[in-house]
C-alpha cells in the first residue's frame, strides 16, 4: 500500500489551500496519507490539517528553525522521513518548487514537478513547454516518488476528517547559512495577476481607460486580480504589464473572466490552463464563447454592475 | 542627438539572407576567398523570413553548389506532374498546362530551409552571417557613392529615446554593398528613389502571396503533384491565382497570389485565399487538416520593363530587391541566384559595380525576362485578353515589337464613389485559420512592443478623413496581418497599427493609395519566425 | 571572484513547438533556439556584478549537444569570459538530477563564489536544477531572485514568492535561481560576436566526469494539451452567477 507524505504549506498561522490540493493529488495516488508540518508553533494549522478529507495522521516537526519555509532547512528534514514513504507531495507554489527538489536531491531522488494527472502510482502527466505539450512520464525504481501537484489541476479537498496529530522529532542539525529577514508585501492589495486564482480581465470591448474602473470595482468584489487582452493595452485602457496572452502573461486561475474581450487565439493561449472561463460579450460569434465554460451575451456596461449587486446580495 | 557609432570594416557588406545575398556571398567567398564579407540578416536566423511557393529550377543552385542535391533542405520533393485549371464559383476547368509552368526537373522546396543551409555553406566558407541585424539605411561618402550600411539601433523606447539597455546600430563600412533585400527592400527603395535608379525604367509592379503549410488526413496528398489555378475568386479585372504544392508526409502548400494592381477598394487578399480554399474542389483535400504554419509577403511582377538601374558606385543590387522574378513562370529563386552569382563574378573580375546592369540585361537572366515581357501586363486588360496575349507571346517568344508599360499599384484603386460593388457570393468559412489575427499566430511573428513602430503614417489625418471616404481604408483590407484598424471610440476615430503582428510582406508600403506608409526596419530579430515556408 | 552560470539551449519562447508525428517527442529540427530566457537573465546579472567594480570572472556553462557551442558563443558575445561545454549528444540525459550532479564537479574543480541559472527551463518547465544543485553542494539556495546584493561575503536576495516579495540573506558561496524582474538582458553587439570567436570555448565530453548513474524520469508519451471544450451560454447574471456557485468557483 502507498504511504503518501503531504508537506504542509502554511504562513505561521493558517494552513494554505496550497495543502488541500496536495492532499486531492495524494487522493488520487490513493493510499494511506500523512501530513507533515513543519513549524515553529504548529497548533492550529496542524488542527487544520487533521480536518483535510483521507489524511489519516499529522505530524508536528516544531522548532525554531521552522518558522519560516526555508528549503535549506526544510529539506534536509523532509528528506529524512522520506523513506518510510512512498510519496513525498508539496504542491508547486513558489514554496514548493523552492523546497521540494532540495529534498529530492537529498534523498537520491528524481522529481515529478507540476503533476496534472496521476495515471498510477509511479506514473503522472505533466505539462511541458509551458502547457503546449503534455508529457507522460515514470518514475523508475522503488524509492519514494518526490511529486509536486499542480494548482491548477487539483481542486482542494474538504475538510470533514479527523486525523490524529502527533508531534515527531528529528534529530538533525540544521545549517546556519540561510537567514530569513521579512516578507514584503506589494502596495496595492489585489492580488498578483501571475498567481491569482481569479482573474479577470477587460478587452477593447471596454471601450477605454474609465471604463476599465467597472473591471476593477468587480476585481475588488471577488478579490480578483486584473488583467487585459493586447487590444485593451495597445489602445491604452491598461498597462502592459497586465497583458494576457502569448505575448503577455500565462496565467492559469481557477475563475477566469474575460470581459469585452473577442478570443484571439494568441489571448487564448494565454489562459488555455484556466479552471472556469467565463465570457462576457456584446458578439454573440465570439471566439471566446468557443472556449468559455460560461458565456453570457450582452452589453458589459450593464451586465458588470448587476454582477456586482448579485455577488453581494444573491437575489 | 545621433549616438556615436562603432565602426567595422569589409570587403563586401550584404543586405539580406535570401537566396541572393547568400548565393553572392558564396560565389564571392569561391572566387576570392581571402575576402572579408559581411552579411546582415533581419531575421532572427537565417530563412526566418522567408516565404516562397516554391518552385524551383534548380540549375542555377547546381552551378554554385553541385553538392546540394546530397544535403536536400527538409522540405524538397521533385516535380512530378503539373496541374492547370480554371476555377469558376462551383466549377472547374482543366486548360493545358502553359510552357512556361511546365516543372519536369524542377523541386518543390521550402525556401525558408533551403536558405538557412546555404547559410551554413556560407557560414563555412568564412562569411560572417549576422542575423537578428537589419541594415537600416545605406551610408554614403560625398558624392553620393555608397560606403556601406547602418545597422538598426536596439532599445529605443516606445517614444523614440533611448532606453535603458540603448545600443546603437554599428555603421558596416564596404568599398561595394550587395543590396540582396528581396521584394520592395527598404534601402533599395529609398536608393532607387535617391538616384533616380528607375528613371529610364516603368515603376515596380507587385503581387502579394499569402500561405499555408498543412497536414492532411493520409492518401489525398501526391506528392510531386503540382497545381495552379486562375479565375474564381478573383473578378477578371484582378490578376492573380492559387497554387497547391503536394509535398511528402501528407504536407502540402497551399497558398494564392494577387496582383497589388486591383483597383476593388474593398477587397483583401486574405479573404480571396480563405475563399480560394472553400472552392468545392479544393476544400474535400483540406478539411479535416490541420493548419501547421501560415506568412504573407510580396513579390515583384513588373518584369524586363520595372527592372531599374542595379548599380551605383559601391552597390548592386542583386534578385528581387531588382525585380528578377519570372512573373509567367511563377518563379524568382533560381533567378536570384543567378543573378547574384554574375554579380560576384562580375566584382570579383573587375573589381568595380560598373558595367553590372548592362552585363545583366545581356545575360540569359535579361534575355529570360525579356521574352516574356508582356505576358503580366497584358493582363491589366482582363483575364480573357490576357491568356490570349499570353499565348500570342509565348508563340512568338516575346519577339514582339512592343513592349506593354507597367504602372504604380498605389494609384491602380478606384475610388468608391466611382466603384460599382462587385457581388463575389463569397461563402461562410469553416477552414481555419478564422481571420487573420489566427493566421498571424501561425506565422510565429513577434516584435518588442516596448520598440517604436516601424510602420511609419506619415498623416494619419488623411486616414480619418480623406481615405476614409475616398476608399474605406484599404489598409485594413490588404495587410494580410490585420495590422491595420479604424477604431471608434469615445474620443473619435482613429488608426490602430497593430505592428507586433507585421509579416514584413510590405504590402502596405506598396498599395497605401496616398503613399504615406512607410514601412522601415524594427529591432533586429523581430517579425516571423518561418522554419518550412 | 569566479561566478558560474549556467545556461541551457532551448527553442526560442517565440517559437511554437509541435508533436512528432509519431508522438516519440517534440520536433525541434529547425526551429530557432536560444539561450533559456531565464539563463540569459543570470548571465546579465553575472555581467553586472562584473560591471559593478568587483574583480569577477564569468565562466558560462551548458551541457548539451554539440549545437549549444552557438547559445555559447552568444554568451561570450554578451560579455562573459569564458565557456564550457559538457557535450553529450544523447538529449533525454538532460535531466535536472544530473545537471545537478555534472556542475557539482565542475563547482569542485572551479570554486566558484556564486553559481548562477534560470528559475527554470522553458522547454521542460521543471524549475529543479538549481535547487537540486545546491543541496547536493551543501551550500544555500535562493530562488525566483528579483534583486541581488552582495556584500562581505554573503548575498541579500529579494525572492518573489507568491505572497509577495520575500527577502533572505546567504552566505558565499551560494547558488541563486533568477527571475523574469531581475533585470534586462543586453543586446548583443555585433563587433562583440567576432570578439567572441576569440575567446576560449571548451568542449568535454560530459562521459569525462565519471558520474555515477543518476535518478532520471522516463517519458512515455506526448500529447497536445486536450482542447477545451466551451460553448455553454446563460441568459442572465443571475444564472451566471448560480452556475458559478453549483461549480464551486464562487462561494
Amino acid at each position: 500500500m502507498n504511504k503518501i507524505l503531504v508537506i504542509a504549506q502554511h504562513n505561521s498561522r493558517e494552513l494554505s489551500p496550497a495543502t488541500y490540493r496536495a492532499a486531492a493529488c495524494a487522493q488520487a495516488i490513493g493510499g494511506e496519507i500523512t501530513v507533515a508540518v513543519f513549524a515553529e508553533a504548529a497548533g492550529p494549522i496542524a488542527a487544520a490539517a487533521a480536518r483535510l478529507d483521507g489524511v489519516s495522521r499529522v505530524i508536528t516537526i516544531e522548532r525554531p528553525e521552522n518558522a519560516h519555509q526555508l528549503a535549506a532547512l526544510l529539506a534536509p528534514q523532509i528528506a529524512a522521513l522520506a523513506p518510510d514513504y512512498t510519496h513525498v507531495l508539496m504542491t508547486s507554489t513558489t514554496c514548493g518548487k523552492d523546497v521540494l527538489p532540495r529534498a529530492a536531491a537529498l534523498a537520491g531522488a528524481a522529481m515529478v514537478s507540476d503533476v496534472m494527472q496521476v495515471l498510477g502510482p509511479r506514473e503522472f502527466r505533466r505539462p511541458i513547454y509551458a502547457g503546449n505539450v503534455i508529457v507522460s512520464v515514470r518514475v523508475p525504481g522503488t524509492g519514494p516518488v518526490f511529486a509536486s501537484p499542480r494548482a491548477a489541476s487539483w481542486r482542494p479537498v474538504g475538510n470533514g476528517g479527523e486525523a490524529a496529530i502527533e508531534p515527531a522529532t528529528l534529530e538533525l542539525c540544521l545549517p546556519t547559512h540561510t537567514e530569513y529577514l521579512r516578507l514584503e508585501q506589494e502596495e496595492n492589495d489585489r492580488p498578483d495577476l501571475q498567481s491569482a486564482s481569479r482573474v479577470i480581465s477587460g478587452g477593447r470591448g471596454v471601450g477605454s481607460t474609465e471604463n476599465f474602473k467597472l473591471i476593477y470595482s468587480l476585481a475588488d468584489k471577488l478579490g480578483a486580480a486584473v488583467g487585459a487582452s493586447r487590444a485593451a493595452v495597445d489602445a491604452g485602457f491598461a498597462p502592459s504589464d497586465l497583458q494576457v496572452g502569448q505575448t503577455g502573461k500565462i496565467i492559469a486561475p481557477e475563475l477566469y473572466i474575460a470581459v469585452g474581450i473577442s478570443g484571439a487565439i494568441q489571448h487564448l493561449t494565454g489562459i488555455k490552463d484556466a479552471g472556469t472561463i467565463v465570457a462576457i460579450n456584446k458578439d454573440p460569434e465570439a471566439p471566446i464563447f468557443e472556449v468559455a465554460d460560461i458565456g453570457l451575451v450582452g452589453d458589459l456596461f450593464k451586465i458588470l454592475p448587476e454582477l456586482e449587486q448579485e455577488i453581494e446580495n444573491p437575489s | 542627438m545621433d549616438p556615436a557609432r562603432e565602426i567595422m570594416k569589409y570587403d563586401v557588406a550584404i543586405v539580406g539572407g535570401g537566396p541572393s545575398g547568400l548565393a553572392f556571398a558564396i560565389r564571392y567567398r569561391q572566387l576570392q576567398p581571402q575576402a572579408s564579407i559581411c552579411l546582415l540578416e533581419k531575421g532572427a536566423e537565417i530563412g526566418s523570413h522567408i516565404i516562397s511557393g516554391a518552385v524551383m529550377e534548380p540549375g542555377p543552385l547546381d552551378r554554385l553548389l553541385p553538392n546540394w542535391r546530397e544535403n536536400l533542405p527538409a522540405i524538397c520533393v521533385p516535380a512530378r506532374r503539373d496541374e492547370f485549371t480554371y476555377l469558376t464559383r462551383g466549377g472547374r476547368w482543366r486548360l493545358p498546362v502553359p510552357p512556361h509552368m511546365k516543372n519536369n526537373g524542377n523541386f518543390i522546396l521550402s525556401l525558408s530551409s533551403l536558405c538557412r543551409w546555404l547559410g551554413e555553406q556560407a557560414e563555412a566558407l568564412g562569411v560572417d552571417l549576422f542575423p537578428g541585424f537589419p541594415a537600416a539605411a545605406a551610408l554614403h561618402d560625398e558624392n553620393g557613392a555608397v560606403i556601406g550600411v547602418r545597422c538598426a539601433d536596439m532599445g529605443r523606447e516606445k517614444n523614440g529615446r533611448p532606453g535603458p539597455n540603448f545600443t546603437a546600430g554599428v555603421d558596416i563600412h564596404a568599398p561595394l554593398t550587395v543590396l540582396a533585400e528581396g521584394c520592395r527592400g527598404s534601402i533599395t527603395k529609398t536608393l532607387i528613389a535617391r538616384h533616380n535608379l528607375d528613371q529610364a525604367s516603368d515603376p515596380q509592379t507587385y503581387g502579394l502571396g499569402l500561405k499555408e503549410l498543412w497536414h492532411l488526413p493520409p492518401g489525398r496528398a501526391e506528392p510531386g503533384l503540382i497545381q495552379h489555378s486562375i479565375g474564381w475568386p478573383l473578378d477578371r479585372k484582378t490578376y492573380g491565382g492559387s497554387f497547391l504544392y503536394h509535398l511528402n508526409d501528407n504536407q502540402v502548400y497551399v497558398g494564392f497570389v494577387a496582383g497589388l494592381d486591383y483597383e476593388d477598394p474593398m477587397f483583401s487578399p486574405f479573404e480571396a485565399f480563405q475563399q480560394f480554399k472553400h472552392h468545392p474542389s479544393i476544400r474535400p483535400l483540406l478539411e479535416g487538416g490541420e493548419i501547421l504554419a501560415a506568412g504573407a509577403r510580396t513579390l515583384v511582377e513588373g518584369g524586363w520593363q520595372s527592372l531599374p538601374r542595379l548599380e551605383i558606385p559601391g552597390m548592386l543590387i542583386v534578385g528581387d530587391a531588382g525585380g528578377t522574378l519570372n512573373v509567367p513562370k511563377v518563379k524568382g529563386i533560381h533567378m536570384a541566384i543567378n543573378s547574384a552569382m554574375l554579380a560576384a563574378e562580375h566584382y570579383a573580375e573587375k573589381k568595380t559595380p560598373e558595367g553590372y546592369n548592362a552585363l545583366l540585361r545581356a545575360s540569359p537572366i535579361g534575355r529570360e525576362l525579356r521574352r516574356v515581357r508582356n505576358i503580366r501586363p497584358g493582363f491589366k486588360k482582363g483575364l480573357w485578353r490576357g491568356i490570349a496575349n499570353a499565348a500570342f507571346e509565348t508563340l512568338l517568344a516575346g519577339h514582339t515589337p512592343w513592349t506593354l508599360h507597367n504602372h504604380t499599384d498605389y494609384s491602380s484603386l478606384t475610388k468608391l464613389s466611382r466603384f460599382t460593388q462587385i457581388k463575389r457570393g463569397w461563402a461562410k468559412r469553416v477552414l481555419p485559420p478564422r481571420d487573420r489575427p489566427a493566421s498571424v499566430f501561425f506565422s510565429q511573428t513577434a516584435h518588442d512592443e516596448t520598440q517604436p513602430l516601424h510602420l511609419k503614417v506619415a498623416d494619419t489625418s488623411i486616414c480619418i478623413d480623406r481615405c476614409r471616404t475616398e476608399y474605406a481604408n484599404p489598409c485594413t483590407r490588404f495587410c494580410p496581418a490585420g495590422v491595420y484598424e479604424m477604431i471608434e471610440d469615445d474620443t473619435g476615430r482613429h488608426l490602430q497599427i497593430n505592428a507586433a503582428n507585421c509579416l514584413h510582406c510590405k504590402a502596405c508600403d506598396i498599395k497605401d493609395p496616398y503613399e504615406i506608409i512607410t514601412w522601415t526596419v524594427p529591432e533586429g530579430g523581430s517579425g516571423p519566425n518561418y522554419t518550412n515556408l | 571572484m569566479k561566478i558560474l552560470v549556467a545556461i541551457k539551449r532551448v527553442v526560442d519562447y517565440n517559437v511554437r513547438v509541435q508533436i512528432k508525428r509519431d508522438g516519440s517527442g517534440v520536433a525541434t529540427d529547425g526551429l530557432k533556439m536560444s539561450i533559456n530566457p531565464f539563463d540569459e537573465i543570470a548571465l546579465e546579472e553575472a555581467l553586472r556584478i562584473r560591471e559593478a567594480g568587483t574583480d569577477t570572472q564569468v565562466l558560462v556553462v551548458s551541457i548539451g549537444s554539440q549545437s549549444a557551442q552557438q547559445q555559447l558563443r552568444t554568451a561570450l558575445a554578451m560579455g562573459a569570459d569564458r565557456a564550457l561545454l559538457l557535450s553529450t549528444e544523447d538529449e533525454s540525459q538532460i535531466q535536472p538530477p544530473l545537471l545537478a550532479h555534472a556542475l557539482l564537479k565542475l563547482i569542485e574543480q572551479e570554486s566558484p563564489e556564486l553559481v548562477l541559472m534560470g528559475k527554470q527551463a522553458i522547454d521542460d518547465d521543471a524549475n529543479q536544477t538549481g535547487q537540486m544543485l545546491a543541496a547536493l553542494w551543501g551550500r544555500p539556495q535562493a530562488t525566483f531572485a528579483s534583486k541581488i546584493e552582495l556584500a562581505a561575503g554573503l548575498a541579500t536576495v529579494t525572492r518573489e514568492v507568491d505572497e509577495g516579495l520575500e527577502l533572505i540573506r546567504v552566505e558565499l558561496p551560494a547558488l541563486i535561481t533568477t527571475d523574469l524582474r531581475l533585470n534586462t538582458p543586453r543586446f548583443v553587439k555585433m563587433p562583440d560576436i567576432m570578439k567572441a570567436k576569440r575567446k576560449p570555448l571548451e568542449i568535454r565530453p560530459l562521459v569525462e566526469l565519471d558520474l555515477e548513474p543518476t535518478p532520471h524520469l522516463e517519458t512515455f508519451a506526448y500529447e497536445p494539451p486536450p482542447k477545451r471544450q466551451g460553448g455553454h451560454k446563460v441568459d442572465s447574471v443571475a444564472a451566471l452567477v448560480a452556475t458559478l456557485k453549483a461549480k464551486g468557483v464562487i462561494e
